[in-house]
Order: structure tokens, then C-alpha cells, then sequence
């Protein structure tokens, strides 16, 4: 399978590829690491006139723990899996993104291209909702910060503006008493994340005074859980107070159905892979 | 038509390709380096995995012309002055293919592999050879060819 005919770039700046997204407009399309990308070209799925190629643009990869972490937009699944930087500081990335696909997609694909492309079932929108990222990026209008619970729109939608090329990531350390964990359930075959849980909890006084959830994989787009943090915090984080918050999951959430699960058994397996998620981060919280 | 060199199995290549040819066609058709398979041509089988700048890749998900100033290794320049790579060693004298036609691909995934974890557990190189698909096999002389190479590599 070969894609239709386009027009290649490889711009070695970030204003440069701005120009030519500009240039181009809706006929332009970004190729990161392309394993999302390319795939859907080659079934002609999709057809750009302009593959503007951001790989050459080095000032886009890179890993910065100083005070918070910055993560470069083109790093990729496995600069980010064997950083010890990030194992020391946020383990849970590491873990999430080292259950992406095998090895060759890890050696090519990139967090920012992950979370430009929101696949439903990609496992870094979830990690990214529960650590509360930001997501840095670039356009004609400048550079801005999007919170990521108002990055992902729709399914494969964001909040990205027409010429806008994300950056950056940038998180918190997790430091004492805080702690964060990824719990998946994989298609057998495609690695994608039939549910994925991502859980973030901190303890204070013996009491869990904040939680995030993140769901990937059951809806249209990856969703952080309201009903279910709010009936962990203030509790213990005993296995019961996480089994009855998690029993929340799921709640006002779109639930997709498809060959591979029904939405009853997604909406099964939400609660199990929250419970599993935020018994291993309570546990890493201690 | 865009001007590339690379660097194929340490011999330099200047060609004109097409934005849109994939590296693995631009390996099997403009170099005529057939050992690089196309098998589901969808990033999923592995049978296209070559070494670009030393890290495994499916070259069936990888344009030409982003190789571009690359060193790509392909089957063809595992062995040297006639030696055997370890792990081309291990799926011959464990018998770790029967039709052959994913072989070319899971060498250089296991070669990757090994660079980066030299001493691997079976579980973790199954874990590794995750984007590798066998019809014939079953995996497990695929496994034992692995751990061979693994074990004469550390000899050395």
C-alpha cells in the first residue's frame, strides 16, 4: 500500500513549520513519529497535500526534570520508557508508555504526537489527565498553554488551532506522599487499550486530600472521573474506600461498543482497572 | 522526485524518490535488498524491521526520504567477512523458523533487543519481540534462538 502523491518538508524550526502550516492550511498535515499517521495514509484513509515533517526539528526533543518536568513534543515512547530521570520522578510514565504498542513503535512514535492524534484507545491521554499536564504550543498568534482537561474535544479532536504544532508537556514531580499508577487492559493483538486507568492520589494526614482518574480506551476520548474522585477524597484509601469509589467509574461518561468489547463489559472492566489503578497509586502514595 | 543519500549496510546510496515511497520499497526495489520483507504492510507483523541509526523500525511505517542522512542496516549487512551475527547464529542452530518469511525481520528486532537488554529473561523477550508475528513456529525456538545468542554474545 503506497499513499497518494503530497509535497514533503522537513523544516529544522518550530516557525518555520508554523509558516508553512499557514502556507498550506487544511492541505497540511504534521508527521511526528507517523505510526498513526502513515498507517491511515497508506489505506488512503486520509490524503494531505503537504507532509510537513517535524522529526529534524531538534529543539522539540528532550526530557527537563528541574523543578517540574518538561517533555519535548517529538521525544519519543522510548527516550521517555528508559529515562531515569522519569523513573525517579514520575514512574508512572515510564510504566504507561512502555505498554505502547512494541518496541519499533516505541522507537518512532512521540508523546505530542499521541496527543495531537487523541486516539480513543492511546494510553498517554489518560497518564496526561491524571498528572494534570500542560499542554505547551506554538502558532501564528504565538506560543499558549492548554490545561490538559481542555485539550481532548471529541474522538482524534483537540483544542489545537489550524497552524498550531504542540511543544512541549510539562508536569509535576510526584514528591512524598503523593503517588500514581497505569493499569490496562490490552487488545490481545493491537497492544491499544481496550480500558486504561490512570490513577493520581495524595495523602495528607492519613487521608487522601486529592485524586485524578483518567479513562482511556472505553469512550470516544479519554476523561478524567468526577463522581469517583470526589468519593475517594477524605476517605482512608482503604482497599474498601477504593472499591466503593471506584464503583463510581464510568459514571456520566460516553462508553463506546465494539467487536472486540460490548459497552456493559467496558463499563465493567472501567471499575476493576480504576480500582487496580488507584490501589497501586494509594499503595506508592504510603 | 526528492534527492536522498543514505547509508545502506555502510555503503553510501544517492537516489531521486517520490516523497511517498516507503523505506521499505525504497530497500527492496531501488537497492534490490529483497531480505526486508513486506508482510501485513499495516506496522503490525514485523517482517519489514530494519536498523535505522542503530534502533529497530517497521520500514513498512517509514518514508525514504526520512531516511534521509540515515545509516540503515538491513538483513543483508548483519553478518560480517562472512561471520554470522549471534542472533542469525541462534535461528539456525535452533531451528527458530520454518517458512522463513518472518525470520529476516525478527533477527534484527532481536538484534535491537539484545543492544539494548544483553541479558534478557525469556519473559522479557517475548515482551520484546512483541511487534514480531510467526505464522509457523509457535515462538518458542524463536525464544531458544534468542537466549543462544544472548549466551554467545556474553561469551565473547
Amino acid at each position: 500500500m503506497i499513499p497518494s502523491s503530497f509535497e514533503y518538508f522537513a523544516p529544522t524550526t518550530v516557525a518555520e513549520a508554523v509558516s508553512l502550516l499557514q502556507k498550506y492550511g487544511d492541505d497540511a498535515k504534521i508527521l511526528a513519529g507517523g505510526h498513526s499517521l502513515l498507517p491511515a495514509m497508506k489505506l488512503r484513509l486520509s490524503n494531505f497535500g503537504a507532509l510537513i515533517d517535524i522529526n529534524k526539528i531538534h529543539e522539540l526533543r528532550g526530557i527537563h526534570v528541574d523543578g517540574n518536568i518538561s517533555i519535548g513534543a517529538m521525544t519519543t515512547y522510548h527516550a521517555i520508557e528508559s529515562s531515569d530521570a522519569l523513573k525517579a520522578t514520575c514512574a508512572i510514565l515510564p510504566e504507561a508508555v512502555s505498554l505502547v504498542g512494541d518496541i519499533q513503535v516505541r522507537n518512532r512514535g512521540t508523546l505530542g504526537g499521541s496527543l495531537a492524534h487523541a486516539d480513543p484507545a492511546a494510553d498517554p491521554p489518560a497518564v496526561m489527565l491524571a498528572l494534570d499536564a500542560h499542554v505547551h504550543v506554538t502558532g501564528p498568534g504565538g506560543n499558549r498553554t492548554i490545561a490538559i482537561g481542555d485539550f481532548f474535544t471529541d474522538m482524534l479532536t483537540t483544542s489545537l488551532q489550524p497552524g498550531e504544532i504542540i511543544t512541549s508537556i510539562t508536569l509535576n514531580p510526584l514528591g512524598a506522599g503523593e503517588g500514581a499508577a497505569y493499569s490496562k487492559f490490552p487488545h490481545p493483538a493491537s497492544r491499544y487499550a481496550i480500558v486504561g486507568a490512570a490513577a493520581y492520589v495524595k495523602l495528607e494526614g492519613g487521608k487522601v486530600s486529592a485524586c485524578r482518574i483518567g479513562i482511556t480506551g472505553a469512550g470516544p476520548k479519554a476523561e478524567r472521573q468526577a463522581s469517583a474522585e470526589a468519593a475517594l477524597i477524605g476517605t482512608d484509601g482503604s482497599a474498601e474506600a477504593i472499591a466503593k469509589a471506584a464503583e463510581h467509574a464510568g459514571e456520566n461518561m460516553d462508553v463506546l461498543s465494539d467487536i472486540h468489547a460490548g459497552e456493559d463489559y467496558r463499563r465493567a472492566m472501567i471499575k476493576v482497572y480504576t480500582r487496580r489503578a488507584l490501589t497501586a497509586a494509594v499503595e506508592r502514595a504510603r | 522526485m526528492t534527492a536522498i543519500t543514505v547509508t545502506v549496510n555502510g555503503k553510501q546510496h544517492h537516489s531521486e524518490v517520490e516523497p511517498r515511497t516507503l523505506l521499505v520499497h525504497y530497500l527492496r526495489e531501488h537497492l534490490n535488498l529483497t531480505g526486508t520483507h513486506i508482510g501485513c504492510d499495516t506496522s503490525q507483523c514485523g517482517a519489514c524491521v530494519v536498523h535505522v541509526n542503530g534502533e529497530s523500525v517497521k520500514s513498512c511505517t517509514m518514508l525514504a526520504v526520512q531516511a534521509d542522512g540515515a545509516n540503515v542496516t538491513t538483513i543483508e549487512g548483519l553478518a560480517h567477512n562472512g561471520q554470522l551475527h549471534p542472533v542469525q547464529e541462534g535461528f539456525w542452530e535452533k531451528h527458530g523458523l520454518q517458512c522463513g518469511y518472518c525470520t529476516t525481520g525478527f533477527i534484527m528486532a532481536a538484534a535491537d533487543l539484545l543492544q539494548k537488554n544483553p541479558h534478557p529473561t525469556d519473559d522479557e523477550i517475548r515482551h520484546g519481540m512483541e511487534g514480531n508475528l510467526c505464522r509457523c513456529t509457535g515462538y518458542e525456538n524463536i525464544v531458544r534462538a534468542i537466549r543462544y545468542a544472548s549466551e554467545k554474545m556474553a561469551a565473547k
